[in-house]
């Protein structure tokens, strides 16, 4: 698979990412190799085995609907990086 | 012109599940909590924090399948939809997007051209997002993650409707259903029940789907009819017009009943779905598909069904009987201390719901007791008491003071009929003296005056006459 700018340009996209020109040639450098190193794994045959979705076997991990475990307000705030003491604060998503 | 174009319609419902606590985390799903106070770090996606799945979540969406005729899927797993927006801590919602809980399945809505199924794709438990304020401050959008992580489902239906009537009535229909399986509440205006639809036209003939327009933002069941009909037919102006149909996401304005555009789709969402790594796969058993099919009360249709062909009720009455689960319950409660169902019927769709609706009052929140509306039964059908003196007199009496019994409260109010014949013959007699000229009118033909007798009789007697019996003694009366 190549990796070339199209791909990079959708990924910075989707991630939320940018990145000077300098950057982005050693990404996609990165990026390129790891690909193909990945894709080594594709001459291994793989007809009739199902994907491995989780790594463990264990099934049903189940909980009783009980509320418990909140934090209070001051706390969950604390990390945030702006936040009025009330709410989380971001920048305006809808212009008006 | 307009008969030359077919509307095609898919509803997608999200309706939040009535859990204690989150589909996720322990966090309170109650709605209305002070902002930012059902919060825990599982629901702010803090880093190391690990899910677990909610059971009674689980139990609720197969409940709601098996009452849609669905078929359960055995083998589930959750998988991360992946998109970045202020009210998704995690940057991802856990949904169930390859293996839904439910496939399959139908509604059946009663339409003015008969009964249709109502055909449904899947429903699947997703969590649901928070909610992100626009106007608390004038320079930053204000996000409160209460309602983040709370348990949903999603009810897909196949693109099969054809109409905003259609649309409306499946609506009601699955909102009655969410509650009588107590598994939502079904409140669309608090957003516990949403609803986005997927309009298109096309041709009639073409077997195309056309391109489609998502309306969102309809927060009533009235306001969907409405965006459905606006949509239709703005849909089939710009067809009309020769022109294409742009793929779009529109907002429903109630205030001018019109839609606008949102946002254009340049290109598809790319959710990069993938399996959860940190929740396990849950199964699915016959036992535990059985424990809940035990626990699904009887439904609207099969109830009515049983009023109409056992209790040989009205379709009307068995309709509006069943309509919430907690009024059908009181009525088949009293049908328990009484076999005059008809009446049972008629206090149930009379007096009782006058009274509630007046008052506000639930069915569950009402004072009084089935079987105090089983005595009003017994008091009008053995003739002590007429109906209307029960309902306007012994009812409400009745409904201050649940303790007492009806036939205590007749007597106290002195209504009970139980004059004997010799009595209401001194009173017959005392009104004809009183009124000779109406007397002698009523002997040269003018029959209608009977009324006014039986009337005056009931005023002497102070309601003790019995009118039956009045009547009858009257027209012997009046013969000679």
């Amino acid at each position: 698979m190549e990796v070339n700018d199209l791909l990079i340009d959708n990924l910075a996209k989707l991630s939320h990412l940018s990145f000077n020109e300098q950057e982005r040639k050693e990404i996609k450098a990165d990026l390129q190799e790891m690909i193909t190193f990945i894709e080594k794994l594709k001459e291994v045959n793989t007809d009739g085995v199902e994907p491995l979705l989780h790594m463990s076997d264990n099934v049903n991990v189940l909980r009783d609907d009980v509320v418990q475990g909140s934090v209070s307000r001051e706390e969950a705030l604390k990390n945030a990086p702006d936040s009025d003491g009330t709410f989380f604060k971001v920048p305006k998503v809808i212009k008006k | 012109m307009e008969q030359a174009f077919e509307t095609v319609i898919g509803l997608e419902v999200h309706a939040q599940l009535l859990t204690a606590s989150k589909l996720f985390s322990g966090d309170s799903a109650a709605f209305g909590n002070e902002p930012n106070t059902s919060v825990s770090p599982i629901t702010l996606g803090h880093p190391g924090t690990l899910p677990l799945l909610n059971k009674k979540a689980v139990q609720y969406a197969i409940k709601l399948g098996l009452a849609c005729h669905c078929n359960i899927t055995r083998s589930n797993y959750f998988a991360r939809k992946n998109y970045f927006y202020p009210d998704l801590p995690k940057g991802y919602q856990i949904s169930q997007h390859t293996t839904p809980i439910c496939v399959g399945g139908y509604v059946t809505v009663k339409t003015p051209e008969g009964e249709k199924k109502i055909v449904l794709n899947r429903i699947h438990l997703e969590e649901d997002a928070g909610k992100s304020l626009h106007d608390v401050n004038p320079y930053a959008t204000c996000v409160d993650y209460n309602r983040a992580g709370v348990a949903l489902v999603e009810i897909v239906t196949e693109p099969c409707l054809s109409s905003g009537e259609e649309a409306y009535a499946y609506l009601t229909e699955l909102r009655k259903l969410l509650r009588y399986l107590e598994v939502c509440d079904g409140n669309m205006e608090e957003g516990s029940m949403r609803c986005d639809a997927n309009i298109s036209v096309r041709r009639k003939g073409e077997t195309r789907l056309g391109t489609k327009v998502e309306v969102k933002n309809l927060n009533s069941i009235r306001n969907v009819k409405k965006a459905i009909e606006f949509e239709s037919q703005r849909l089939i102006d710009i067809l009309k017009a020769g022109d294409e149909v742009v793929q779009q996401t529109r907002s429903f304005d109630a205030v001018n009943g019109n839609t606008f555009a949102l946002r254009t789709k340049e290109e598809a969402n790319d959710y990069r779905y993938f399996a959860d790594p940190d929740l396990v796969p849950f199964n699915v058993t016959t036992d535990f598909i059985e424990e809940i099919k035990s626990n699904i009360p009887a439904l609207p249709e099969e109830r009515i069904a049983v009023y109409t062909q056992k209790y040989l009720l009205p379709e009307y009455d068995a309709r509006v009987l069943s309509e919430e689960k907690e009024f059908a319950d009181y009525f088949e409660e009293i049908t328990k201390h009484t076999s005059n169902h008809k009446a049972a019927s008629n206090w149930m769709l009379g007096p009782v719901k006058s009274y509630l609706n007046e008052h506000g009052v639930a069915i569950k929140e009402f004072s009084l007791q089935p079987s105090s509306i089983a005595e009003l039964i017994a008091l009008t059908d053995e003739g002590k008491v007429n109906f209307s003196s029960a309902s306007a007199s012994v009812f409400p009496v009745l409904v201050k003071n649940p303790g007492k019994k009806a036939h205590d409260v007749a007597v106290e109010k002195n209504l009970v009929q139980d004059a004997d014949k010799s009595e209401i013959i001194n009173w017959v007699d005392q009104v004809l003296q009183n009124m000779p000229d109406k007397v002698s009118e009523y002997r040269k033909g003018k029959k209608g005056l009977i009324g006014l007798f039986v009337g005056e009789v009931k005023k002497v007697s102070r309601g003790k006459a019995d009118p039956k019996l009045t009547n009858e003694i009257l027209l012997q009366k009046l013969k000679s």
